[in-house]
């Protein structure tokens, strides 16, 4: 009897655990455990009003959601890719510079330091869509085209990337004069929580309306576990890993946005530098397979907050900027580690040892 | 990575500079001026503009300088790869120019080209970053003092005579001479005065976005502070994202005095509308000095010091004027 | 040993995860014999090969050389030590270097080559073999035939006395077979002993002395060549012996299709990429017609070609007497017809998605990219198919590959009927699944045909093909070589077409 509810409270565990959203929901839950204990404050938020006159949210839950949800629409993108092409885009951050540059351009009309802005915000904003589906097609076009190893491929534009991104704008650092662009990265005045939440949660249901109403999931993933046979049943595997590279590339024009209007302007060098490695880690947090095939969308964008979570805390602790890049391999490292048919095998031994009467129960 | 390469790269030319400043350097001898007629060729090797907007100004500088109106006959070439440069310096060799002026991607891997130059009768002239060769190899070194920034920045904010000093050090990508150059000065004064604490002292690697971060996470952890040390303009720029963000004032007989580097045109306004407090410069305008050099090398002078130091100005948003923001920004 | 014997191979083992790829075979070859090996694909001829070559490791058995004794190999170098040379299909020399070079290269005594004195002894090679290339010429200027006789140069130079010639003919033409098979000959008169593997029939009758023939890893057994017709040769490599073939035809008496009815499908000199010669096929409403030949003989091929699974490089195809291109799958699927491939773990399942997911995945794409069907229309598909074909599995969320073989097959073959296909390709259905399972899927197929659904059926089992199909396509060598139909569908009619010849 006892071990009968012992064996049924394991099954209980194992189903959890084999949740997709297990990892990253025990991540939260880890992270948030260790700040509380060393400083409960850091849950809190406060009302402040900013220099702009307006009351705003503060404090580091308000920051890890708006840095969280510029990562979190990257994932949306990553996910797709690795599901479909079972590889990574790594030009992810230079493609930002790039759509970013090309926004600056029809801003600023190619004039540094304008007096107001040349173009409609919203004309400058579908211009960097176009640039960063064209950059998305040309990923697509390498790797579903002529068999490019996806890191590879994108290789070229991560290597390429900010060069462009410097010429396109003739290597000069324009600044946006128009204070509504700021709304993008900041706050619209009167409401208190960042826009990028909003353009996040926009992208999150534009995306589960896609799944919804298309075969856009089934045909991903059908493409990802077995390409030819979903060819073989009438699916198109090239087009829909050129697709998946173009939907990357949308969702890098809308972190390109987010990105330039932080700062109303643009450093080709640095700017979103390193964030397709925390792009890519949000796909494997979530508990995808970055060799492609099945995936949760879902469990991405929540791992996306959790590396958001996990760099704000390394933050507070003091630990270096360069560092950062360490303490998050040691993540991506132990969720290889387990995620790794030998170590679930292991796993499984380790389990079946801790109860060795569950035979008989069964 | 490329980036932290170059940045250790130039520490390493910076200290080696600094050697060679100290050893007696024989005056260079037995060059005849040169006496083409016309005007004087020189083969200008330099990294690619695009690296930053420190080079872009750089090169601007060069350009406007060396040209046919001042007697000049100038040829440029740009890489930020040693073995271009090289390849490029060997080129200029060959079409007989009169002056070689270089601003070297790597340090090493000099020696020989410079013997040929020197064989060829080419006087080579180093602007910016020095190289890890015998000294007697060229005429002059031009470079900028990163700790003499550091020092006339933190001489400036001691003058401010704050009652207490709790600054927010952000800093650029560790171990590059500017960052050691800057921090250097700041450390120090932060260990001599009980007065001046650091609140938090991070790298943010010359990044916006991560000296954003850094700020926010003191501001969201509550720790008080009235002064942002950045080492460079994007950096201060970011931190005062963050400020704007969480509604805490900025800049002249303000809660939290800003400070930055590199004089950036951009920021230099800032200075202007009292919104940052000080910007440092690192001066990339080296053009009027190796005119100069090369003026009194053609006059048949010897020069009274191999290794020159620039000038370079801390600008105070109290004093500055839209001339200093038309000149001085870059 | 034996005076004449060069090579002894006894009791080989060799297993791969989940295979047993060869199992106490023996093999022996005597000096100056060519030695056919034949099988299927996958009858484990390779395996051996790469056994004797040091490729892979053998798991038990002795391999003796004359000589030698008992020798252990563990690399290709130690083979080519001992004298056991290989040439492969595709030329693995170097074609930008000279004929000579590529002979002698990498076997130098010393840092130095006397480039005079080794063309000298190439051509001297060459002249004597009649192998028609200077040693000065650079090889791939050669023909491919050459090339192949220069890799055999090589060999034979290296003091070889066991030749291994690996599928050498299949791209060469009939003048560049005669040409090696005289240079074969030459070698055999030499004292060499060669191991010949084709899968070319004819070939086999004209050059070899013995045959040995493997199945599913197993030796069926060593035959003079006078001794083992080709029909005989055939029933070997299929598992039959002529005795027992007594005619299976006639036990059952179900429905065998309708001759008259309307051609829904017809193709004429069709022809893809997948190296088959052009044919011209048709098939019938409320037909079961079949491909049958050997493994490799091109009929799966066909099919795809049909399917538009292959590149198709030309050739017309009808549907209902109306021409149609058929470039892709789904333009195939578009014209009502449905393939179910050969290969369920490489073409036919999704493993990771779910059984419902594998099942309106042909549907939910002709349907069309923007209307997915609802979980409730899914489920019902779904369940309705699991049902109807006896589906076993816990639930239509669990992913395909935690089924077995046969109720993953099911599942493609539901996959396929839900789509509602006028023609159904079915190819190899019954691999690898329980007995029970085949026949259900043999009754299936009846069973639609009565319905009016025409059928292409192919199974590597003659008899399941004689119980189920009224007309029967034979392949050879990647063509069509004839066609049975009535009295003529008998095992012994099938293997003499496929033998051929005689």
């Amino acid at each position: 009897m006892t071990k009968n509810s012992k064996g049924n409270a394991l099954g209980v565990i194992k189903a959890i655990a084999s949740n997709q959203l297990f990892i990253p929901i025990l991540a939260l839950v880890l992270l948030a455990v260790v700040n509380l204990i060393v400083d409960p404050s850091f849950f809190e938020i406060k009302d402040v009003t900013n220099n702009a006159g307006y009351l705003v949210k503060s404090g580091a839950l308000v920051t890890i959601l708006d840095y969280g949800s510029e990562l979190a629409i990257l994932a949306i993108g990553m996910t797709l890719v690795t599901a479909a092409s079972g590889g990574q885009d790594i030009s992810v951050g230079a493609t930002i510079a790039i759509a970013g540059s090309a926004m600056l351009r029809v801003l600023c009309g190619g004039n540094s330091r304008p007096d107001t802005i040349q173009a409609p915000i919203i004309v400058a904003f579908l211009v960097a869509c176009i640039v960063g589906m064209l950059c998305g097609a040309f990923n697509g076009m390498l790797v579903s085209i002529f068999k490019i190893q996806p890191m590879i491929a994108t290789l070229i534009l991560f290597t390429a990337g900010r060069s462009i991104a410097a010429w396109i704008n003739n290597n000069e650092l324009p600044i946006v004069p128009d204070p509504k662009f700021a709304y993008f990265g900041g706050f619209i005045p009167g409401i208190p929580i960042p826009t990028t939440v909003f353009i996040a949660a926009i992208c999150i249901i534009i995306i589960a309306l896609v799944l919804k109403f298309t075969n856009l999931g089934l045909y991903t993933q059908a493409v990802g576990i077995n390409e030819s046979s979903s060819r073989l049943n009438g699916i198109n595997p090239t087009f829909i890993k050129f697709l998946s590279f173009v939907i990357l590339g949308l969702c890098v024009a809308v972190a390109a946005l987010i990105k330039v209007s932080r700062l109303s302007t643009i450093n080709y060098s640095v700017i979103a530098k390193d964030i397709e490695m925390d792009a890519i880690l949000a796909v494997a947090l979530g508990g995808n397979a970055l060799s492609g095939g099945k995936f949760n969308i879902w469990a991405s964008i929540l791992g996306a907050y959790v590396i958001q979570f996990l760099t704000t805390t390394l933050y507070k602790f003091n630990v270096p900027s360069d560092a950062l890049a360490a303490y998050k391999a040691v993540v991506v490292i132990i969720l290889v580690v387990f995620s790794a048919p030998k170590a679930r095998e292991y796993m499984e031994m380790f389990v079946k040892k801790l109860n060795p009467g569950r035979k008989e129960a069964a | 990575m490329m980036k932290k390469v170059l940045a250790l790269l130039m520490a390493s030319a910076m200290t080696l500079g600094l050697v060679a400043c100290g050893s007696s350097a024989p005056a260079s001898s037995g060059s005849a001026p040169a006496a083409s007629g016309g005007k004087i060729k020189v083969g200008i090797i330099n990294n690619d503009p695009n690296e930053s907007g420190y080079r872009t100004a750089n090169d601007a500088d060069l350009k406007a300088k060396f040209t046919e109106a001042n007697g000049y006959e100038a040829k440029f070439a740009y890489s930020l790869k040693n073995d271009e440069q090289i390849a490029a310096a060997q080129t200029f060799i060959q079409d007989e120019v009169d002056y070689l002026l270089l601003s070297a991607a790597d340090t090493a891997g000099w020696d020989s080209v410079l013997k040929d130059a020197q064989a060829a009768g080419v006087k080579v002239i180093l602007f910016d970053r020095t190289i890890d060769a015998d000294p007697s190899l060229y005429e002059a070194s031009i470079v900028s003092d990163m700790a003499k920034e550091g020092q006339t920045a933190v001489d400036w904010l001691a003058s401010q005579n704050l009652p207490e000093y709790n600054v927010i050090h952000i800093q650029g990508v560790m171990g590059s001479a500017a960052q050691q150059g800057r921090s250097g000065a700041l450390d120090a004064k932060v260990a001599a005065e009980s007065n001046w604490n650091i609140v938090k002292q991070q790298t943010a690697e010359w990044n916006a976005e991560k000296a954003q971060q850094i700020v926010q996470s003191v501001i969201d952890a509550g720790t008080p502070f009235n002064v942002i040390y950045a080492e460079n303009d994007d950096m201060a720029k970011g931190a005062v994202a963050a400020l704007d963000a969480a509604g805490i004032s900025h800049g002249v007989g303000k809660d939290v005095v800003v400070m930055g580097f590199d004089c950036n045109k951009w920021a230099l306004e800032e200075l202007l509308a009292q919104n940052w407090n000080y910007d440092g410069q690192c001066n990339p305008f080296q053009s009027s000095y190796i005119d100069e050099i090369i003026k009194k090398l053609e006059a048949g002078e010897t020069l009274s010091q191999k290794t020159i130091i620039m000038d370079e100005k801390g600008f105070d948003a109290t004093t500055i004027t839209q001339d200093d923001v038309d000149n001085y920004g870059i | 040993m034996n005076e004449t014997t060069l090579l002894k191979m006894r009791g080989i083992d060799k297993s791969f995860p989940g295979v047993r790829a060869l199992q106490q075979v023996d093999f022996t070859l005597n000096k100056g014999e060519i030695h056919a090996l034949m099988g299927e694909n996958g009858a484990g001829k390779s395996t051996l090969i790469k056994v004797l070559t040091g490729v892979y490791p053998k798991d038990a058995g002795t391999i003796e050389l004359e000589g030698e004794g008992e020798v252990s190999i563990h690399s290709p170098q130690d083979a080519q030590n001992l004298g056991i040379s290989t040439v492969y299909q595709e030329i693995t020399l170097c074609p930008n270097l000279t004929v000579a070079e590529n002979m002698f290269i990498g076997r130098g005594k010393g840092a130095f080559t006397n480039w005079k004195e080794m063309n000298a002894d190439a051509d001297k090679l060459l002249q004597s073999l009649d192998i028609p290339a200077r040693a000065t010429q650079q090889l791939s200027n050669c023909s491919i035939a050459v090339q192949q006789m220069v890799a055999i140069a090589r060999a034979v130079d290296m003091d070889c006395k066991v030749l291994i010639l690996d599928e050498p003919t299949s791209s060469l033409d009939e003048q560049e077979v005669e040409k090696l098979f005289g240079l074969m000959r030459d070698l055999k008169a030499m004292g060499v002993g060669i191991i010949f593997v084709t899968h070319f029939l004819d070939q086999v009758y004209e050059v070899c002395d013995k045959i040995t023939v493997l199945r599913d890893g197993q030796l069926v057994g060593e035959y003079e060549i006078k001794d083992l017709p080709r029909v005989q040769l055939v029933a070997k490599m299929l598992g039959k012996e002529m005795d027992d073939l007594s005619d299976i035809k006639g036990e059952s008496d179900e429905y065998k299709g309708n001759d008259a009815g309307e051609i829904v499908f017809e193709a004429e000199g069709l022809v893809s990429d997948a190296g088959i010669k052009p044919f011209d096929f048709h098939i019938r409403k409320g037909e079961v017609n079949g491909f049958t030949g050997l493994l490799g003989s091109g009929r799966s091929e066909c099919v795809r070609a049909i399917f538009g699974a292959d590149r198709v490089l030309g050739g017309k195809v009808k549907v209902h007497g109306k021409e149609v291109k058929i470039n892709k799958p789904i333009d195939a699927m578009k014209n009502g017809i449905a393939y179910l491939p050969e290969d369920r773990k490489v073409d036919g399942i999704i493993g990771d998605l779910s059984v419902r997911d594998n099942i309106i995945l042909a549907l939910q794409v002709m349907k069309g990219f923007f209307k997915p069907f609802t979980k409730a229309q899914a489920k019902a598909f779904a369940d309705e198919y699991i049902e109807k074909l006896n589906i076993k599995t816990a639930s239509a969320d669990k992913p395909i590959k935690a089924l077995s073989g046969g109720n993953q097959q099911k599942v493609i073959l539901a996959r396929w009927l839900l789509m509602h296909p006028e023609y159904l390709i079915l190819d190899e259905p019954t691999r690898g699944i329980d007995v029970g399972t085949k026949v259900a899927i043999q009754k299936l197929v009846l069973e639609l045909a009565s319905q009016g659904m025409s059928v292409t059926f192919i199974s590597s089992e003659t008899d399941e093909m004689l119980r189920t199909c009224s007309r029967l396509v034979v392949m050879r060598d990647r063509k069509v070589v004839g066609e049975l139909s009535g009295d003529d569908l008998t095992q012994n009619k099938i293997m003499a077409t496929i033998a051929g010849g005689e």
